[in-house]
């Protein structure tokens, strides 16, 4: 018989007679100690992100393209990977078109295999969107997709994000809920609270450890 | 197997707990650790109401879990085969090392990289595909440093918690030939450095599973340092490994433990990373594994199934907070044991993987004072386990039915002559008097030495009348007087 057989007979036979635990799932204690009003919800999310080196800007749906350019000026960074089919890439494609000075872009187009070691060596910073974040935890919702690609929120050492301030949910619970995510997964679903750290040294924490260093939060109250 | 951890030279658990004991480098890296663990822990969870609410609801999604283990398993596999991912099932670690070794080679892999797994370290992974001519190296900065020194972790959160900075420093200085640095960022750089080439080279990625949903096929991983993503998402391959009992009903059981998680592990609210993986790269997408694939092991899990009592073990979400909160893992450190998983959690798991008989001491490891129990974000009864363990361990070898491999390790017939012997006399009122009169006029002869008793305690002496005695003569005076 295989292994599996034997291991799911072994285990039926241990709960012969047995019924089923019911499912009793109070959503409340998942739900009540973590609701916030929509004033509450920046400053929520903001207070944990920020605890956790995350830096954070307000600005408006017109306005964050240029916010962008600034803080790639800012740090000096050499270039920046986008995703170039997306609205938001393209956003930010013609804010550049109109501002030559600025460091080139770099588009995610091609399978990683193409270009892994431009990716891991040569590319200093990302931009993606998010698909909300939550207000509990301080964390943000990445689905990667075909356009915007797993790698492009990890390898470069600089992760800048978009958040919509409507997308920003209560918990865990409710974004589940509210975005029906028991319909199907995506390949790959992230909540990223942070830029990358360790404490596995005497628990002195210390940040970029293996993803990116720094986590940059584009918030747009309008939108 | 132990030849692999130079802590592990001496054999016998009681000489290495010794050993730990006298080292006085080790125990105050772990009394700063685990202090300052607790800490974090008690301010993540300071409403007692939410935190004790939360526990509960824990406990009974994964009791629910185990209740319907076969069928979620099943459910678990149909749900991630629909989602490309190859799903592989092995009783023991040499089927799940085949396993991984099979795919490996028809991936003519050389390079592997592992985000972190417990479950890899009960395989001995590394060292089954060092073997091959597989090189096998740890992603997790903590499992770096200990692989790095030919060690094994000392703690399943904290695996290299047994080395401070200075130590570090030393070692990256002697094997990586940098700098000599006792600079943790800097330390941390010079680990990333390293580990990117790697990650960049690795054919093959393994890693581990905290929750696997058997309503999605979503397969759950909490990281802080993205060594984790790195490994599910760079390599053409990936592989997790995990124990059976790692199953989850819905997607919606994950929201409450993972929140018990990361609390209890290291206070804080969440991890950087929360991944969900639901199966390999799709037709369009530019990354990601070509090939996910998972194994399933039992290694003795079954085995704790079997028993009501001791199905309960199998509810660990592998916090580590049972042993951050032990006074004895605390002094001893996580080595002594002996064995993968350390403290009150490896006490009463250990038994199920490797036999009563390799671990005789691993129950009584414990003062039971509780702490273990009461901080266990899943309700395990610990101390309770423990006990239990402990009666398996005195049982005749030979009794019926035989629920622990190795049970009645520590059996003795002189010893469990004895307690028939003081259970007869304590339940025979003539027998008792005249065994307290016969204590009370010899006790000249009791003996200085008894054992390991006396090691540390004066020997215990009969007092000249018994409690019996001077009582009867205190009710006696007492009527007397009213009189």
């Amino acid at each position: 018989m295989s292994a599996k057989q034997n291991i799911l007979n072994k285990l039926r036979k241990s709960l012969t007679g047995t019924t089923p635990v019911p499912d009793n799932f109070d959503e409340a204690l998942v739900t009540e100690p973590w609701t916030y009003t929509p004033e509450q919800r920046i400053p929520q999310l903001r207070k944990l992100m920020e605890a956790v080196h995350t830096e954070i800007h307000l600005t408006t749906a017109h306005d964050w393209p240029a916010l962008l350019a600034q803080l790639v000026c800012d740090r000096q960074l050499p270039s920046l990977l986008i995703a170039p089919t997306t609205a938001h890439g393209q956003k930010v494609t013609a804010h550049w078109a109109q501002n030559p000075a600025l460091p080139p872009l770099k588009a995610y187009d091609r399978p990683v295999e193409e270009w892994k070691a431009e990716l891991f060596n040569d590319t200093p910073a990302s931009f993606t969107t998010t698909l909300g974040a939550i207000a509990a935890t301080g964390s943000l919702i990445l689905w990667p997709t075909p356009e915007e690609p797993r790698l492009m929120s990890l390898v470069p050492p600089v992760h800048f994000a978009l958040l919509k301030a409507s997308q920003i949910r209560d918990n865990f619970y409710s974004v589940q809920r509210e975005m029906n995510w028991t319909a199907g997964m995506p390949t790959n679903a992230l909540l990223v609270s942070g830029p990358s750290k360790t404490a596995d040294i005497e628990q002195v924490l210390a940040y970029g450890a293996h993803g990116p260093k720094d986590l940059v939060v584009l918030i747009l109250e309008d939108a | 197997m132990s030849s692999l951890i130079p802590a592990v030279v001496i054999e016998d658990f009681r000489e290495r707990a010794h050993e730990a004991l006298a080292d006085k480098q080790l125990r105050n890296n772990f009394r700063n650790a685990m202090d300052s663990l607790m800490t974090k822990r008690a301010v993540s969870f300071s409403n007692a109401h939410e935190r004790e609410h939360l526990r509960a609801l824990g406990n009974a999604v994964r009791a629910r879990a185990l209740s319907k283990l076969p069928d979620l398993l099943e459910r678990l596999e149909a749900n991630l085969t629909r989602n490309g991912v190859q799903v592989h099932w092995a009783e023991t670690v040499e089927q799940a090392n085949d396993i991984v070794l099979s795919i490996a080679r028809r991936r003519a892999a050389k390079q592997v990289i592992k985000g972190k797994s417990m479950v890899s370290e009960e395989m001995e992974m590394n060292h089954v595909l060092g073997a091959q001519g597989i090189e096998c190296l740890e992603s997790d900065m903590g499992e770096y440093i200990v692989q790095l020194d030919n060690e094994k972790p000392s703690h399943i959160i904290m695996p290299a918690i047994h080395k401070n900075a200075g130590q570090v420093a030393d070692l990256f200085h002697n094997k990586l030939g940098v700098e000599y640095t006792k600079d943790v960022d800097q330390l941390i750089q010079i680990g990333r450095r390293v580990l990117r080439q790697k990650f960049f080279e690795a054919d093959i990625g393994v890693s581990g599973v905290n929750f696997a949903v058997a309503e999605t096929g979503t397969l759950l991983l909490v990281e802080n340092e993205g060594n984790g993503r790195m490994s599910t998402t760079v390599p053409p391959v990936h592989i997790a490994v995990t124990g059976i009992e790692k199953v989850v009903e819905n997607l919606r059981d994950v929201v409450p433990l993972v929140s018990l998680l990361t609390r209890s592990a290291l206070g804080q609210p969440i991890t950087t990373y929360v991944n969900m993986i639901s199966g390999p790269r799709k037709p369009g997408e530019l990354d990601g594994p070509e090939e996910v694939h998972l194994v399933l092991l039992d290694n003795g899990r079954s085995q704790a199934f079997a028993d009501s009592e001791l199905r309960q073990t199998l509810n660990c979400i592998r916090c580590g907070a049972c042993m951050n909160h032990c006074p004895v893992y605390t002094r001893i450190g996580g080595h002594a044991y002996g064995e993968v998983y350390p403290g009150p959690i490896g006490a009463i798991i250990t038994p199920h993987m490797v036999g009563l008989g390799k671990v005789p001491d691993h129950p009584s490891a414990s003062s039971l004072c509780g702490a273990c129990g009461e901080v266990c974000p899943v309700k395990i009864p610990i101390p309770a386990l423990l006990r239990r363990l402990r009666e398996e361990n005195v049982k005749s070898p030979d009794a019926v039915p035989r629920i622990m491999r190795g049970q009645g390790s520590k059996y003795s017939r002189k010893e469990r002559l004895m307690w028939n012997l003081w259970a007869k006399l304590n339940s025979s009122p003539a027998l008792y008097r005249v065994f307290v009169k016969a204590a009370t006029r010899l006790r000249g002869l009791t003996p200085n030495n008894v054992g390991p008793w006396t090691q540390n305690h004066s020997a215990p002496k009969p007092a000249a009348r018994s409690l019996h005695d001077m009582a009867r003569e205190h009710m006696a005076k007492k009527s007397g007087a009213s009189r």
